[in-house]
């Protein structure tokens, strides 16, 4: 059976991308509901002659004001993640989707207590290529590092062009010099890989993983 | 006398403002954003309900609901998550949770639910009590 990239696995991968999104925008709703009713409770206590507390009120407002913000952020991401689809082949900025893909996984990451760090880069890194599948493969990366890292590590992920490929390297991964029956990259990795003209390189004892792919998909 | 309550969420804006309300309604709150820290907590003290989300960092909710029980079989535990499918809400109760709250959630549902957290717990040790004096009554012949 072979892996069907933009088909059924594909929907599987925007569906937990999209679904993880809508987790986020609860929790920020729920502090929004609970805010709000903490504003009623004190109207309804000032309507029984308990004076109003304005810093209360302040700080209310302020929290309601960050959780605005804080769901527009969610939802860009999930624009952003959205229009990957709109074209099947585009040129793109290769470290603009690695940050995008961080923040899509960092309700994931956070749960198994593993953080992922850009580097610093200065100039975009750009390549041709199928936006969608290039994001299937972070995500597939990234998920694979969050079941051999361990909690509490900081994963640092650099982006560079040699001239022939980009690169993505991940170091840092504390549990790679212990992986031995570890299937990765399994299948479903070596066929989008494939599709993308890229391949993966494991270093288990210096904890690094290197995607590669090639510059000019046409 | 107000009911005795642990929160337990990783957001911290949401359960300052949800232990506010929830002592506006004379409860009796504790909180906390780590599940392990809740544990501890539960070692320590009682609480009429624990109201615990499912999805936390380090450890998650259902992971915690096992440890609690452990500690406490007969505790009272409402989970909060912000998607309730049947299949979770079954999942949740053959691990002992009393009852799961999709959020954002109402304050006089989560309210209602803690009332019967209380009772539940209420006749639970009442029926221990009752089986206390039975095992003496027994023993001594009477």
């Amino acid at each position: 059976m072979s892996y069907d990239v933009t088909g059924e696995a594909g929907l599987q991968f925007f569906g937990k991308m999209i679904a993880s999104i809508s987790h986020e925008i609860k929790n920020v709703l729920a502090v929004i509901n609970e805010n709000a009713g903490l504003l009623e409770d004190f109207i309804l206590m000032e309507e029984k002659g308990v004076t109003l507390n304005p810093e209360k009120l302040k700080k209310i407002s302020k929290k309601v004001m960050e959780q605005v913000k804080r769901a527009d952020g969610i939802i860009q991401n999930m624009n952003r993640f959205g229009h990957s689809v709109d074209e099947t082949v585009k040129t793109i900025d290769v470290i603009d989707t690695m940050e995008l893909m961080i923040k899509l996984s960092a309700r994931f990451s956070e749960r198994v207590g593993v953080s992922f760090k850009m580097g610093s880069h200065f100039d975009p890194i750009k390549i041709t290529t199928t936006p969608f599948l290039l994001q299937n493969v972070i995500w597939f990366c990234l998920d694979n590092i969050m079941n051999l890292a361990k909690s509490g590590d900081t994963v640092s992920i650099v982006v560079e062009n040699n001239g022939c490929d980009v690169l993505i390297r991940f170091f840092g991964i504390s549990g790679l010099d212990g992986m031995i029956n570890y299937d990765f990259p399994a299948e479903r990795e070596a066929i989008l890989l494939e599709a993308l003209s890229g391949k993966l390189q494991i270093d288990n004892s210096a904890g690094e993983i290197v995607l590669y792919l090639n510059g000019n998909k046409n | 006398m107000g009911e005795k309550i642990l929160l337990v969420d990783d957001e911290k804006d949401f359960i300052e403002a949800l232990g506010e309300r929830m002592e506006n309604r004379g409860m009796n709150v504790s909180t906390t954003t780590s599940a392990k820290d809740a544990i501890k907590m539960v070692e320590e003290e009682t609480y009429d309900a624990i109201v615990l989300d499912l999805q936390m960092p380090e450890m998650d909710g259902i992971e915690a609901l096992k440890a609690i029980k452990k500690i406490n079989p007969d505790m009272q535990v409402i989970l909060l998550t912000g998607h309730a499918t049947v299949e979770k809400g079954i999942e949740a109760m053959k691990l002992g949770a009393m009852d799961l709250i999709e959020k954002p959630a109402d304050i006089e549902a989560i309210t209602e639910k803690i009332k019967k957290a209380q009772a539940n717990k209420i006749i639970l040790v009442e029926k221990k009590t009752e089986e206390k004096i039975r095992k003496i009554i027994t023993s001594k012949g009477w």
